[in-house]
């Protein structure tokens, strides 16, 4: 098998007495898309911010490509073309939708190409129309489409989505899951989510984080079947 | 901000009055009053350079005036060993801003927050004044510049034209000058502003996380906007020095950095423009007030200040640009309503 885009390798992380992060030894390929799924505290968050150097590991390392980025400072995995879209929708309010994405295409490309990624990735996540508004007046589902815009203005190899359907209603779920479906034509994706039924819509694999720890990693069909998740995911005893 | 206040229109009026007034108002009014207006000018200079850093970058310097006092003394320093004033002329800018960017790297870099920011900033300007302060003796001396302690450094060559040393600027061209380099450095910010370098360090200031995410290294970003914040600060105490041929430690004081904040507050955060007509209005009220003896003057000034905190919080720039657009609006209204029929009338004038 080929370098796998990401890999992570005994990654632990210790908060005092809290071990947020167990031994986890975790492999994406290239153009792949997962789904990180556990209950709140299971250490889905301490995973992102693991790769993208907000958070520095114990031990362990993280292989990006075969290069170990373990010790990066905040600004260096979106250089190296990891994106991220975060849990609370982090945008900039006081600027307008269309200067939010620009920036993100901006920093790698002249203003010209800049301005044309800009319109093209608004158009794709259908925000064009709303391009001068300001971002911190937007309703939530759009802030959450506007960051994925941001995200994929920067043409990652890598995107993680935290919780990218979090307070959606059902049908901007569903258009959140095309939209990740064609995103990841040419992203690989790792997607923390909560709604089981969005992960179906989309996932292909998913990976199980319990008490920061790898529990199980199958399709989302077999992984919702298996007594343990049930046990610890879902709050159901096992029989 | 409106749209109006970010458009290249906006500038464009802003730099018009200005050279209205550059052209005009030497041959409009006498000596006494072109003095005076040569210092509005200078002190608005350096109420740009905080207006800039702190309205566009987010940082609350509470020591503009080390960078102010620097350009002095530094403009000062050199003039009287050089004798041409080409060459110190730029190291009042170039010392402040190097200053400014060894200041700024300890702080950005050592990822200090911002109560430390404010901390450090105040210290080291409160270090200038007791460091220059105690340099009386004939044994403190640069060159041939004695650095005069308190009594500060009296005499100071004027400016003259780049390379002609005997070619010394009169009082009237000192203003010329001075208004010019206001205009310039506006012109220059706004331009600034409008640029990727800019949008960044705007973006920095509303989310730094996003902005590292993005892969932006804000400390850079940051850096940057400090040390053109200390630059012109460093040119205004240049002018300063050449305005009354004097500096001396009270321009590292305390009362000059809460002044340099005021101008901002009440001018308005978040512009260019706001801490021009601030500081030039608090200088005018200051002179205004010590006019008369009924009332102190500093009591005064602090009730503005508290006036304005509490019924004025944006700054006049901003809280005028509101009342105007209103008022635009409502000019365009009775039109619209007159052109279009009156089911659509409302939805019209809403956009």
């Amino acid at each position: 098998m080929s370098t796998p885009l990401l890999e992570t390798r005994m990654l632990n992380v210790r908060f005092g007495g809290v071990h947020a992060t167990r031994d986890v030894n975790f492999s994406l390929q290239e153009n792949e898309l997962r789904c990180v799924i556990g209950p709140n505290g299971a250490g889905k968050s301490t995973f992102f911010k693991l790769l993208t150097g907000q958070t520095k590991p114990t031990s362990g390392q993280i292989l990006f490509r075969g290069k170990d980025i373990s010790n990066m400072q905040p600004h260096q995995p979106g250089q190296l073309g990891i994106g991220i879209k975060t849990q609370v929708p982090s945008l900039f309010n006081g600027l307008s939708v269309w200067e939010n994405v620009w920036l993100s295409a901006r920093r790698t490309n002249p203003k010209a190409k800049a301005d044309l990624i800009t319109r093209d990735t608004l158009e794709r996540v259908g925000m064009l129309s709303h391009k001068d508004n300001l971002a911190g007046l937007l309703a939530h589902g759009l802030r959450q489409w506007v960051e994925i815009a941001v995200v994929i203005a920067a043409d990652p190899a890598l995107i993680l989505l935290d919780e990218p359907a979090a307070g959606m209603s059902d049908a901007e779920v569903a258009r959140t899951a095309e939209l990740i479906l064609e995103i990841n034509r040419q992203h690989a994706l790792v997607v923390v989510e909560h709604d089981m039924s969005f992960i179906r819509m989309i996932a292909k694999k998913v990976t199980v984080l319990h008490q920061g720890a790898i529990v199980r990693e199958d399709t989302p069909d077999r992984v919702m079947a298996d007594p343990l998740v049930q046990q610890i995911y879902l709050g159901k005893k096992a029989h | 901000m409106t749209a109006f206040a970010s458009s290249w229109r906006s500038a464009a009026l802003t730099l018009a009055i200005g050279v209205v007034l550059l052209l005009a108002l030497p041959g409009l009014v006498d000596d006494f009053t072109l003095i005076q207006l040569t210092i509005y000018a200078v002190m608005a200079i350096l109420g740009v350079s905080l207006g800039f850093i702190w309205g566009f970058g987010g940082i609350l310097c509470f020591g503009q005036a080390a960078f102010f006092g620097l350009g002095a003394y530094t403009y000062a320093i050199a003039v009287i060993n050089i004798g041409d004033s080409t060459i110190p002329f730029l190291l009042a800018i170039v010392v402040p801003a190097l200053f400014a960017a060894l200041l700024g790297y300890v702080i950005f870099y050592g990822r200090l927050s911002d109560v430390y920011m404010g901390v450090i900033t105040l210290t080291v300007t409160l270090i200038l004044f007791n460091l220059v302060n105690s340099t009386a003796g004939p044994e403190w001396k640069i060159g041939s510049a004695p650095l005069g302690g308190f009594n500060g450094i009296p005499g100071i060559p004027t400016l003259n034209v780049p390379g002609d040393p005997d070619a010394v600027l009169s009082q009237q061209s000192l203003f010329t000058v001075s208004m010019v380099c206001l205009l310039l450095v506006y012109a220059g910010l706004r331009w600034l502003i409008a640029s990727k370098l800019g949008r960044v360090i705007i973006a920095a200031k509303e989310n730094e996380q996003r902005v590292l995410l993005l892969g932006y290294d804000a400390r850079v970003y940051k850096l940057i906007c400090f040390s053109l914040g200390g630059a012109i600060a460093g040119l205004a105490g240049c002018l300063f020095a050449n305005w009354g041929a004097f500096t001396s430690p009270t321009i590292f004081g305390l009362a000059m950095s809460a002044q340099i904040i005021i101008w901002v507050i009440v001018g308005g955060l978040g512009t260019l423009v706001g801490p021009v007509v601030g500081c030039v209005v608090i200088q005018w009220l200051s002179t205004q007030i010590g006019t008369q003896q009924t009332f102190n003057s500093n009591l005064v000034l602090g009730a503005i200040l508290v006036v304005f905190v509490l019924l004025v919080p944006r700054g006049i720039v901003p809280s005028l640009g509101d009342v105007i657009a209103a008022a635009w609006r409502r000019r365009r209204a009775p039109a619209a309503k007159q052109a279009i029929p009156a089911p659509l009338a409302p939805t019209e004038t809403a956009g």
